[in-house]
């Protein structure tokens, strides 16, 4: 099957792209940050190493956090979990508002009524008031955050998914396939879903950003990581009494969050744009038309 | 055809300076429309040549005149089009030459000064109506927009409408877009385009998406407003046959030069170019059956045009002089019909017109493979089709025959199972066909093919042309993956297409590449029926008669039955046996193609017939 190396091929021209590499070094480095963080921290995230909310000095480079303890090494600390949750909700998310998405649009109907006035319902509640309201009920646990965040993600992605695969279930060649009685899951997993792949390279990327938001919100609102765990949602939380005093234990975690959150949102755009060349030109056979793919206005 | 005989509003200009200058003064003034070696150049880019799109190109129109401009897919006939206008798509850039409306170089002017020119003395009709409209504005207001940002006088709103042949423009005005039909919106469009008086008119492919019914009516109005206006037309399209309706001259682009310039009349009695003969001949005609040439090869693109002629690696005519040079326009007659063929003389004097087929064996009576008998379809209660009745036997090619909405997609539908709703019976092979594709057995699905109208659809772009074409075989017989390999390649092979194609994915493939592919999916099961969609309606003529030659061949081959669904009435006689003519879902005549065609019994068909556009006097 050639999907694998052509996957590949869209990630490679993706990263020969300016857009691709800024994308992926800015979120690179965050995650880099993240995950050798704890083993390189000068500290440990519970020390009490300075007075609360000492300027940055040379015992604590970036200062030290509402109790003391040092912002750097907490900050270094406290990104790896935020991520690894972030990552498994949305992975959870997108999967799970895609199948809802694509076979609601592929088999019509009865399924698609039923699964989309679901999805209304679910979107009916604003997202992290959803999470909220699962936590507060179930105790804050991490794979109950992860599958809160999860849960409210699905319904928007299958509504994206569901549109896009509308389309593509109405193309021909799913019609071709359709003829030969060849059965609908197979048609979903050679046909459509591939056909969907820069849409969904999009969702998550907007959706595992949005996670992180979710997740951080969540921490600084205190329903998620529980103090003395170093979290950046949770950091923001507690030194943002003491802003004026040193900026730097709520800046350093709000930075990196926004950082994160602009690089993988560059490079999944990167991506979706260069999967978009595979077939660019399946609907358009004039060569000199393909060079003004951004479309012609009629002037009239 | 009724052109003038005494002026010559269109030449050659650079290579006939005598004939020009005499044509100025014979002429009844100056030109409204002159190009003088239009050049048009890609904008260099990183790892690309700095190639010309298009080059040489010189004509003129007289006021009330219509050019028709000629070319296939890649032509260049769009960007010349848009030039015309002073517009150039992203990623081209004038290289040189005039473009002179009533003696003004608009190429010189500003963006500022383009925006007056546009609407006022230049006017566009795009190719499809109903993009060019705003869906939620009424027409009537986008139509005072129109009127009042030209300064026109919004009285005339209505006499401009009933000009463009809406008789009763009340009721337009007051609808949106979307609720008028398909010719409507053309109409509109070109009211919009006649409304402020132009000087000179665009028309993009105007009739393209529209039946032959409609497309004669539109082809009247743009040719009686040009002649009570004087506008100048320059109509754009590939269909050879169009240009015969409504143009007095005719130039032929190919590969961004002008390979053919001259009256109307004369150059389809005699085209003096290769590839415009190699043009008409494979264009299907109604009075007798001719053999339809497909033309091999495709153009070749800007930046990888080979040195001397542009059309010699595909020419017949072809010397060893061709390979060396660019041939110069070559003016063969006294009219200003030039052709840019050092064998142009020669070429003009062979007859034009394609050689008369032997007629197509009758097959032998053979039980029938398909019978519809009693087929209704209704969406919501909407009468789709009403009572059909078909016979295909077998090795027999039967077409249906319908403008756009008379139901005969409807019936392909129904029969290879897209379609489930329908009641009445339809046999294959003896046997009752269940409606659905699920309740079908797996001996029917793989009997009956498909072939679908849009190449550009129906193939998966996100696979190799081997998955394609293997898919069906993957599902229908688990084969060891040498001997798969093998069959994939014989489908290939059949549609004369190489086997390392299977390596591709769509986007590297042509049109007609394209068909030939869907086609070696639906032929790697071996069926005994093949339903063909309008396939061949989205290709240039030229590959359509290659994909019909290639359709004859591969039923007399495999001896399959062919149900062949289309609204090109003169493809019929190269193609069917039987013809079933089908309006707003009933039969209203059918019978060998022959006797349908020739003597024909029902008022539909003989006005379907009366409207195709055709050469010679119309």
């Amino acid at each position: 099957m050639a999907r694998r190396p052509e996957a590949f091929a869209v990630l490679g021209r993706a990263v020969q792209t300016p857009r691709g590499v800024t994308g992926l070094v800015i979120a690179g480095c965050v995650i880099l940050a993240a995950a050798i963080g704890p083993f390189v921290a000068p500290y440990s995230s519970t020390e009490f190493v300075t007075t609360p909310f000492s300027r940055p000095n040379s015992v604590a480079w970036l200062g030290g956090d509402v109790l003391g303890r040092d912002v750097l090494s907490r900050t270094l600390d406290g990104g790896w979990e935020l991520l690894l949750m972030a990552a498994a909700a949305t992975a959870l998310g997108v999967a799970a508002g895609t199948a809802c998405g694509v076979i609601a649009a592929y088999a019509g109907g009865w399924w698609d009524s039923v699964i989309m006035r679901a999805v209304d319902v679910i979107l009916a509640f604003p997202q992290l008031v959803f999470a909220l309201l699962l936590v507060s009920i179930l105790g804050p646990k991490i794979w109950l955050i992860v599958l809160a965040v999860a849960i409210s993600h699905a319904p928007q992605v299958a509504r994206v998914t569901r549109a896009a695969a509308l389309d593509i279930s109405e193309r021909d060649f799913v019609k071709a396939m359709q003829i030969l009685g060849i059965p609908g899951r197979r048609i979903i997993r050679r046909d459509v879903l591939p056909n969907l792949t820069s849409v969904l390279m999009v969702e998550i990327g907007l959706r595992l950003t949005y996670s992180m938001l979710v997740i951080a919100g969540l921490s600084f609102l205190g329903f998620g990581l529980q103090p003395p765990a170093a979290s950046w949602g949770l950091m923001i939380n507690e030194n943002r009494v003491g802003l004026i005093a040193n900026p730097w234990g709520v800046l350093m975690p709000a930075i990196l969050i926004a950082l994160f959150t602009i690089g993988v949102n560059t490079f999944t755009d990167a991506v979706a744009r260069a999967s978009l060349g595979v077939g660019r030109r399946s609907t358009e056979p004039d060569p000199l038309l393909e060079l003004a793919a951004a479309g012609v206005e009629t002037p009239l | 055809m009724s052109a003038p005989s005494e002026d010559i509003p269109v030449t050659a200009t650079k290579d006939t300076p005598v004939t020009a200058a005499e044509d100025t003064r014979r002429a009844t003034g100056t030109p409204r429309l002159a190009v003088e070696n239009l050049r048009i150049l890609m904008t260099p880019r990183r790892g690309r040549p700095d190639a010309d799109v298009i080059d040489e190109i010189s004509f003129t129109v007289q006021p009330g005149h219509v050019l028709g401009l000629v070319g296939e897919s890649g032509s260049g006939k769009t960007t010349v089009a848009l030039a015309l206008l002073g517009y150039f798509k992203r990623g081209l850039r004038p290289g040189g030459g005039k473009v002179l409306v009533d003696g003004q170089d608009i190429l010189t002017l500003s963006e500022h000064e383009l925006q007056k020119l546009r609407g006022r003395t230049i006017a566009y009709v795009p190719q499809d109506p109903a993009s060019a409209l705003n869906p939620v504005l009424k027409v009537g207001t986008q139509l005072r927009e129109v009127f009042s940002i030209h300064g026109a006088d919004p009285d005339r709103l209505t006499d401009v409408l009933a000009e463009a042949g809406l008789e009763d423009p009340a009721p337009i005005l007051a609808a949106y877009p979307h609720q008028l039909s398909g010719g409507q919106q053309q109409r509109v469009a070109l009211a919009m385009a006649f409304a402020c008086r132009p000087r000179l008119i665009v028309l993009d492919e105007p009739t393209t998406g529209l039946d032959v019914t409609t497309q004669r009516r539109v082809l009247d109005t743009v040719r009686g407003l040009c002649r009570s206006y004087q506008v100048a037309a320059v109509y754009i399209t590939h269909d050879l046959a169009v240009v015969a309706e409504i143009a007095d001259h005719v130039a032929v682009l190919y590969a961004g030069r002008l390979i053919e310039i001259g009256q109307a009349r004369e150059l389809f009695t005699g085209p003096a170019h290769p590839y415009t003969r190699g043009l008409m001949r494979a264009i299907p005609v109604l009075e007798g059956t001719y053999e339809l040439h497909g033309m091999a090869g495709s153009p070749p693109r800007p930046g990888s045009r080979p040195p001397g002629c542009f059309f010699q690696p595909r020419c017949e005519f072809a010397v060893a002089q061709c390979e060396q040079r660019q041939p110069e326009m070559i003016t063969v007659s006294e009219t200003g019909h030039a052709a840019r063929c050092v064998r142009a003389v020669e070429i003009k004097a062979l007859s034009g017109t394609a050689t008369l087929a032997s007629q197509r064996p009758a097959p032998p009576a053979e039980a029938p493979v398909l019978t519809i008998s009693g087929v209704s379809v209704s969406y919501t209660n909407k009468p789709v089709l009403r009572d059909v009745n078909l016979v295909v036997g077998a090795r027999q090619s039967v077409a249906i025959v319908g403008t756009s909405g008379s139901g005969k997609t409807t019936l392909a539908r129904c029969v290879v199972g897209l379609h489930k709703d329908w009641s009445g019976t339809i046999q294959f092979d003896g046997q009752d066909l269940p409606p659905g594709v699920r309740r079908r057995t797996q001996d029917q699905l793989r009997r009956i093919q498909f072939v679908s109208q849009n190449p550009y659809s129906s193939l998966n772009p996100r696979q190799t042309v081997g998955q394609i074409v293997g898919a069906p075989l993957a599902h229908f017989r688990k084969l060891p993956s040498a001997e798969h390999r093998q069959r994939v390649g014989d489908a290939l092979t059949s549609v004369a297409l190489r086997e390392s194609f299977a390596a591709r994915y769509p986007d590297e493939l042509s049109g007609g590449e394209r068909q030939r592919v869907a086609l070696a999916r639906a032929l790697v099961l071996d069926p005994d029926l093949l339903v063909c969609d309008e396939v061949t309606s989205a290709l240039d003529v030229s590959v359509q008669a290659a994909i019909v030659e290639l359709l004859l061949r591969l039923q007399a081959e495999r001896g399959l039955a062919l149900l062949f669904i289309t609204h090109n009435l003169p493809l019929v006689r190269s193609i069917a046996d039987d013809v079933t003519v089908i309006s707003a879902g009933e039969i209203c005549e059918r019978g060998p193609v022959t006797q349908v065609l020739s003597a024909p019994s029902h008022a539909y068909t003989r006005q379907l017939l009366a409207d195709v556009p055709a050469f010679g006097p119309g």
